[in-house]
């Protein structure tokens, strides 16, 4: 076993963040004053956060896709006793991006919620955490496939999706019209081999028309961006995945992300 | 064969009286005698005691597991035909169709089948009235469903099955009336989750049937203490009491003929192909009859495998066995064995459970045994009888295996054995047994309480532990209490849990076992379309689906592959061509060497034992004599140039190599410890600020590399070596780490598997590893978040010590090595260090450290562009 370990003198302190409770914004926040890593859609410069939200600084609007809130308590129906936690935690996630921000406007690009009964079997915790959350700015629930009707008694504003200067905001990638389109849903995730080892890491699909957000939820999983379903959304393989790392985010064209 | 062990032996009378003339008869048609260790165990058993045989390999300890049985159950029909000793039975005896009488249990569904197959003839030749059948995976459904309502008298199975069974409400009636139950190969059973499994199945069986007595059968151990506990409920009073099955132990049979090959050839510094060695292994094969040529992994097997052939002029008739083959070709390689129609078979520990294997003359182990209890077992497998002698030739791969296979040796000629250290039954375990308790019939927790502990891993589990397990199998054992209506069991008015919905059983049934594997892929041979794929092409245009299953490879081993690369698989160089849901697709590569080297699976660690003994060789400058000349010379300039380390001494070495400064320590403990301390020791270099660039770890040693000079670092005692290497490194330095690593994420991964948190299956198929509704490592890093001391954190730890992070073992070495501590600051590699030093870049890194390899595509993607 050969494992090197980073090189850099920053690498000690890397080790204290790793192990951080909330390790992307944390980790954003050490290394503020290097320049943001962008992603430029229509011409307007975006922000891709490490924990998987993507910031619009001019307009103050934070984007979050997937957030699958009461994913555990929908499985448990089922069976599934699985830590009852991520709800809080993805809350919590979503505190610090929104404390790092403060931005004017949330949009939650749908399946916010894993089901139906979800915003309903919310706790009280985590309900005040949520309450907390929409305090002093607008917060805007984009209808997904998981939470088709209004969701009651969360706050916020139910939409279909939403326009906004150039850019517009809704759940599924739509094939047809999609200049401009920022939307999740899909779950992108990329897999990479170097030096013989394969990574698979969620990331940002994007080309200069539209981006396609990770998913933020605790309990969310990948789909592979060679999945057909991307090419379909971005019509061939000429678009780009960034890669969110332990302490930063890596371009690398789709081309060279491997298929399952 | 069974009996072919039951050679005449005529220094021991055996007493008549024991055995019915039936019997005698049929031992005296084949020439044969009863051996004293079958006769005893008759005796022992009619007394209702339960035994633990100890017996090397080929002495009959599975003819004598089953003889009281066999012998009391022909008394049933023909009493007349079965004198019994006075006094010495159990009051009622068997009557004919009374149910179940005996459960015979063994690690291995092969092997279940084998000896049932092995006990029908002397039951038709004898003309006994007895049934036998197993039960596997593979029995179908209506023979199932018959055995329940009509049991056979004998009932071979495995762990799994067992668990199973009692898992039914109808346990009660087909275990009430069992007798006995032997339990095969017990010292490979005992020191895995399988055998925490089986040890609650025992406790459960002697409720269900008082009456109940155990046979243990085991090859030799050093101390058969804890296999004696494990055979017999333990005592609740007094506190900390225990209590044993007879121990009897068989003579053992003539020495077995060891030897190393003293190779001719450069014997390599570093590497486990053993290929240097290739011209004089196949020479031995040509030499003798039929041979077993063991090694250690399966990648070892195909690559052995491919370079025997390569130089096969005289096509001799030599195959191919381990785990991952299909299994129609495995039971063709079998059967030609048993045929005699083989030269030889290169195999993996897949062949070292004691199936039969005909009339193999040599037995050739490649690579270091590992232990030595594992050697008398390969060693056994030659000469199937007792009273020759088995012939066996070590080959070890590097000069460090050279030492290890001395060592192995020694042990072998002073028949010492690697004592396995006694475990503490697993957590993830008992709550599975608890769903499945749950699931036969509502339990009381005090009644259920006191049952566990009479299972002897767990004899010491305390209440509040038991009490936590059962609130986690109810609804997850969460701080939060959420999922209180969705709860799996629950307790009624009278005091008693039952599952809440027949649903909750069904899960339990598709989910039962303890071994997790890493998710297995199936290999299929497609030809390949004309299009070759590229790294940019997504899937491969192949030519139908469908296509031979070669066998199964590791998820893990599919997922570094990349569409194009080739490897060594079922004895074929194959090209990788796609992954489907369903299985991974290859097709023959016309490639004369594969790109990708090996898979993983089936790495042993260093037994302590022998271990042990091989810091001891080291240190007898005059045992040295016994070694190959070439492996002397080595050491004598070790001598020379460094320092021998002697028993109970950590050697460190330090020395600056082109522009780094690297330190070699020579633990012997074991790859996997080694590791963790890798782990742990460049977290205090780095805190030092010494700046650590890698490690690389073998079984015998370590080294780690620096940017900064390690040896003047030492001199100035910043860090001292006893800080560097101080106990304390257990404690917060190793939480930090595991929080992040693999290894514990892995290890967390099968606690969640075994324990029900997340189910393996679901429906019929097997759950792949990515089609799993959410990763257990998602689940780790929320709970430890949460909840850090949830009982399932609690049980990966557990695991952790002594599993991938060998956490015990590196204690051990700690607390061994204070203040024995030897530094030696050299100004260049000594010669005991090159082996380690040229492993560095050669092992592919696992796990850890990821950042800088995404930032290594990104800048050669960066370059290209500006080239």
């Amino acid at each position: 076993m050969d494992t090197r370990a980073q090189p850099s003198p920053e690498s000690s302190r890397t080790y204290a963040r790793q192990s951080d409770a909330f390790p992307a914004t944390a980790r954003r926040q050490a290394r503020a004053g290097r320049s943001e890593y962008a992603i430029v859609i229509e011409g307007i410069g975006l922000v891709a956060d490490l924990s998987g939200a993507l910031y619009w600084p001019e307009e103050g609007v934070l984007a979050v896709a997937d957030l699958h809130l009461e994913k555990g308590s929908a499985l448990a129906v089922h069976g599934e006793l699985l830590p009852p936690y991520d709800t809080a935690s993805t809350l919590e996630r979503l505190a610090w991006v929104i404390a790092f921000y403060n931005p004017k406007i949330v949009i939650a690009l749908g399946d916010s919620f894993h089901d139906g009964g979800g915003a309903a079997r919310l706790g009280e915790a985590d309900r005040a955490a949520l309450g907390s959350l929409q305090q002093g700015r607008e917060w805007i629930w984009v209808a997904g496939n998981h939470d088709p009707i209004p969701l009651r008694g969360v706050g916020g504003e139910f939409v279909r999706s939403l326009a906004c200067g150039k850019l517009h905001f809704r759940h599924e990638p739509r094939a047809d019209r999609y200049r401009g389109e920022i939307a999740g849903h899909l779950h992108p995730s990329a897999r990479v081999n170097q030096r013989g080892r394969t990574l698979r890491r969620r990331c940002f699909v994007a080309n200069h028309q539209r981006a396609v957000l990770p998913a933020f939820g605790a309990y969310t999983g990948g789909l592979n961006i060679r999945h057909p379903a991307f090419c379909k959304v971005f019509r061939g393989l000429a678009f780009t995945a960034h890669l969110i790392g332990d302490q930063d985010i890596y371009a690398l064209p789709a081309t060279r992300c491997l298929a399952d | 064969m069974l009996y072919v062990d039951a050679v005449p032996q005529p220094d021991h009378p055996a007493d008549p009286a024991l055995l019915p003339e039936r019997f005698a008869q049929w031992f005296a048609a084949r020439g044969w005698r009863p051996r004293q260790h079958q006769l005893d165990l008759i005796a022992a058993t009619q007394k209702g005691r339960s035994v633990l045989l100890i017996a090397p390999t080929g002495a009959g300890k599975t003819l004598a597991g089953f003889l009281p049985t066999m012998v009391e159950l022909a008394g049933r029909c023909a009493p007349h035909m079965v004198r019994q000793r006075a006094g010495g039975t159990d009051a009622a005896g068997p009557t004919a169709g009374a149910g179940l009488d005996t459960l015979y249990i063994s690690p291995l569904k092969a092997l279940a089948v084998d000896i049932a197959r092995n006990l029908e003839r002397p039951v038709a030749e004898m003309g006994l009235p007895i049934r036998i059948e197993t039960r596997t995976g593979d029995t179908p459904a209506s023979k199932r469903s018959r055995q329940r309502r009509h049991p056979p008298d004998i009932l071979l199975t495995t762990p799994e099955q067992l668990a199973l069974l009692l898992a039914s409400a109808d346990a009660p009636f087909l275990f009430g009336s069992l007798r006995r139950i032997v339990l095969d190969e017990l010292h490979a059973l005992v020191v895995s989750k399988r055998g925490d499994l089986l040890a609650l199945g025992l406790a459960r069986l002697f409720r269900l049937a008082p009456q109940l007595t155990t046979v243990g059968l085991s090859a030799t151990v050093a101390e058969p203490g804890e296999l004696a506990r494990y055979l017999v409920p333990q005592p609740s009073e007094p506190p900390g009491g225990t209590a044993h099955a007879d121990l009897h132990v068989a003579e053992a049979g003539a020495a077995p003929i060891v030897g190393m090959l003293d190779s001719a050839e450069h014997v390599p510094w570093a590497g486990h192909s053993a290929r240097h060695a290739l011209g004089e292994i196949y020479a031995l094969i040509q030499r003798h009859r039929t041979t077993l040529v063991f090694v250690n992994t399966r990648s070892q097997a195909e690559l052995l495998f491919q370079e025997l052939w390569r130089i096969n002029e005289d096509a001799l008739a030599i195959a191919l066995h381990h785990g991952s083959l299909d299994v129609t070709q495995r039971r063709k390689v079998e059967a030609a064995m048993t045929a005699g129609r083989l030269r030889a078979v290169v195999c993996t520990s897949s062949l070292d459970l004691g199936i039969d294997w005909g009339d193999v003359d040599l037995v050739i182990n490649v690579g270091a045994p590992k232990g030595a209890s594992r050697l008398a077992q390969r060693i056994g497998r030659a000469n199937h009888r007792l009273d020759e002698a088995s012939q066996a030739v070590l080959v070890p791969a590097n000069r460090f295996e050279v030492l290890e296979c001395r060592a192995a040796i020694d042990a072998v000629a002073e028949n010492a054995q690697d004592t396995p250290l006694p475990r503490i039954g697993a957590l993830d375990v008992l709550a599975q047994h608890v769903l499945g308790t749950a699931c036969a019939g509502p339990f009381h927790p005090d009644e259920l309480y006191a049952e566990l502990r009479s299972a002897a891993p767990y004899a010491r589990l305390s209440r509040t532990e038991f009490d936590r397990v059962v609130d986690f199998v109810a609804t997850g054992g969460y701080a939060l209490r959420a999922y209180e209506r969705f709860a799996r069991i629950r307790p009624g008015r009278d005091g008693r849990w039952r599952i809440t919905h027949p649903r909750v059983a069904e899960r339990y049934r598709l989910n039962v076992g303890t071994i997790v594997e890493d998710a297995m892929i199936k290999v299929r041979l497609v030809r390949a379309a004309g299009r070759p794929t590229t790294r940019e092409g997504g899937p491969a245009g192949l030519i139908g689906r469908g296509g031979r299953v070669l066998g199964e490879v590791e998820e893990s081993f599919i997922d570094i592959l990349v569409p194009g690369d080739t490897f060594l698989f079922a004895g074929e160089v194959l090209r990788y061509e796609t992954l489907t849901e369903e299985a991974a697709y290859v097709s023959r590569a016309s490639a004369e060497a594969p790109k990708v080297p090996a898979y993983a699976g089936g790495k042993f660690p260093l037994s302590t034992y022998l271990a042990e003994r091989v810091r001891r060789l080291l240190g007898e400058t005059a045992a040295w004599t016994r070694l190959p000349g070439q492996v002397r010379e080595w050491l004598d300039l070790q001598k020379i140039r460094s320092h021998v380390p002697q028993p109970g001494e950590l050697l460190v070495e330090t020395f600056p190599r082109a522009d780094k400064y690297y330190l070699v320590c020579y633990p012997f403990e074991g790859r996997l410890a080694h590791q963790t301390l890798g782990m742990l020791l460049t977290r205090r270099l780095e805190r030092a600020g010494l700046r650590p660039l890698g490690f690389v770890a073998n079984e015998y040693a370590l080294t780690v590399w620096a940017l900064r000079d390690l040896s003047d670092a030492i001199k100035r005692g910043a860090p001292s070596l006893p800080v560097l290497f101080d106990q304390d490194m257990l404690g917060d330095d190793l939480e930090a780490w595991l929080a992040e690593s693999a290894l514990m994420k892995r290890t967390f991964r099968q606690c969640a598997m075994v324990a029900g948190l997340v189910e393996r299956r679901s429906g019929r198929e097997k759950k792949s590893r990515r089609q799993m509704t959410v990763s257990t490592d998602l689940l780790y890093d929320v709970l430890r978040r949460h909840q850090g001391d949830h009982v399932l954190l609690q049980a990966a730890r557990a695991e952790a010590a002594t599993g991938l992070l060998d956490i015990r073992r590196l204690g051990l070495l700690l607390s061994r090595v204070q203040g024995r501590i030897i530094h030696l600051s050299l100004a260049r590699v000594s010669p005991l260090a090159l082996p380690v030093m040229l492993e560095i870049g050669r092992e592919s890194i696992e796990g850890e450290a990821s950042d800088a390899l995404l930032a290594e595509a990104r800048e050669e993607l960066v370059r290209e562009a500006m080239a």
